[in-house]
């Protein structure tokens, strides 16, 4: 198995997982902190090195229409975004998912206008959450690129054909340097399974050409029933995938969920992304200070992993679900979906929404300061305070 | 201090925003070299590059660090240098 370790910008671990993986074409239009990536593609592309075509879109929606129509005929396609560029997408992503394409997406986490700002949160790839798109989320820059290889493979199964997205924290991820090992572009293409195998394409050559975008009054519902099913199938094979990679590659960050110390635990923490490192080191903190707390990484967003949260959660007493997106009207974004996922289960731990959207500095002190919050939690004060917005500053209001 | 309705600012509210803030590299102006040529002052996307008697200055509150003076300089005027 050929490898090699180098000390890498995040972005460029993520270029070299896409470039390994052969695509067909690329179209992307750059937006902090996605930059990098698709700068680093470019590079790629003017010196040579990468399969296919490089499209310098005009817009988002451009990138994301012309990778659109790249898979509609067949290629393996490959687009990255960001914050108001995810938005600009959105339309073209339902269209990409309901029409089961599995293109490949990074959504670089950055928070949404107003009011402008670069900062880091969840916000972005989670406003996606209803189309049919699947979103994994990366913890460290290794993950990262190993996630976007298995992202291919994952998405072109035929249980599956659904978008995948791998989600990662802007700037955390993409713009610090650490040692990633990289594998062999013929290894990778063996894992994936070689050029994209498409079930039905746009060729004009067929004896009955296809066609895509076709309304419908009746059968609405049916479609979207196809896509929970494919859905399903996800599941398995996103935890499919990840131990295959792990067989071959020697590299794993959890399937669907990844529960750290949550055997005995009275409190859980649960978290996505990049804040799972620094809430591991708390875990630990804590723990040595004789504190029975544990941690349930969500590294599937979509599918939502409901029988895993059950499963490691149900026997805790209180639940912290760490929110990076808000959902005005009703809370967080996870949280919520946490409930619900308990609702028809009889016993459910107290749980109790942390939200920490815009960039808010999440490192182990302030996850130390959550579970000291959590801890505190009983079933009469939950009733009262159900959510808490970390460091919120009051004087501004 | 409150927050306004919808964040509105007040009149060139977006000038307290402090850009300068986001910089990993500093520009570093030598002006023995700056021939006052005004390529930089254009091609600066925060128009914060002023060309004076004195030569460059470049306005650190609002410098993000792009580094296209320097690269765009003619007399090598400008190095980009890790900031502190």
């Amino acid at each position: 198995m050929g490898k090699k370790v180098s000390v890498l910008e995040g972005s460029m671990a993520v270029a070299e997982a896409v470039r390994a993986c052969n695509t067909d074409v690329i179209a992307a239009y750059p937006i902090s902190p996605q930059t990098h990536i698709v700068e680093d593609l470019s590079a790629f592309a003017a010196d040579g090195k990468l399969h296919g075509k490089y499209i310098c879109s005009d817009s988002e929606f451009s990138a994301a229409s012309a990778v659109y129509g790249a898979s509609a005929a067949g290629g393996r396609a490959y687009t990255a975004s960001s914050s108001q560029g995810l938005m600009l997408m959105i339309e073209v992503v339902y269209n990409i998912a309901g029409m089961r394409l599995p293109v490949v997406f990074t959504g670089v986490n950055r928070t949404v206008s107003p009011p402008i700002s670069i900062n880091n949160d969840h916000q972005d790839t989670m406003t996606l959450r209803d189309c049919g798109i699947v979103q994994i989320h990366a913890e460290s820059i290794q993950e990262a690129y190993d996630a976007h290889i298995q992202a291919f493979k994952i998405a072109e199964d035929h249980r599956v054909l659904l978008p995948v997205m791998i989600c990662m924290d802007g700037w955390t991820l993409t713009h610090s340097f650490t040692p990633v090992t990289i594998f062999d572009d013929e290894d990778i293409q063996e894992f994936i399974g070689g050029p994209i195998n498409p079930i039905h394409c746009l060729n004009p050559k067929d004896e009955e050409p296809i066609s895509y975008g076709v309304g419908t009054d009746t059968l609405l519902l049916e479609y979207k029933y196809q896509m929970f099913e494919a859905m399903k199938n996800a599941e398995t094979v996103i935890e499919e995938v990840a131990q295959e990679y792990k067989d071959k590659f020697g590299f794993f960050n959890g399937g669907l969920v990844d529960a750290y110390k949550t055997e005995d635990a009275e409190v859980i923490l649960l978290a996505l992304g990049s804040v799972v490192s620094s809430a591991r080191v708390a875990v630990d903190e804590l723990r040595a200070e004789g504190q029975k707390v544990g941690l349930l990484k969500l590294r599937s967003y979509r599918p939502f992993p409901t029988n895993k949260i059950v499963e490691y959660c149900k026997n805790a007493r209180v639940l912290a679900v760490l929110d990076k997106a808000v959902s005005i009207g009703i809370g967080g974004v996870v949280a919520p979906e946490v409930k619900a996922a308990f609702a028809n289960m009889g016993a459910t731990p107290l749980i109790k929404d942390y939200i920490a959207s815009g960039g808010k500095y999440l490192d182990v002190a302030a996850i130390k300061d959550i579970f000291e919050d959590a801890w505190c939690v009983s079933k009469e004060s939950i009733k009262e305070q159900e959510f808490h917005f970390v460091k919120l500053l009051r004087e501004y209001l | 201090m409150a927050l306004r309705v919808g964040n509105v600012w007040g009149p060139a509210g977006s000038k307290k925003l402090n850009t300068g803030e986001w910089r990993t590299e500093d520009p570093v102006v030598d002006n023995d070299k700056c021939v006052k040529c005004k390529i930089c002052e254009r091609y600066c996307p925060e128009g914060c590059i002023d060309i004076e008697e004195n030569g460059c200055n470049i306005n650190m509150f609002y410098c993000k660090g792009c580094g296209l003076c320097a690269y765009e300089c003619p007399k090598e005027a400008i190095k980009m240098s890790i900031s502190e």
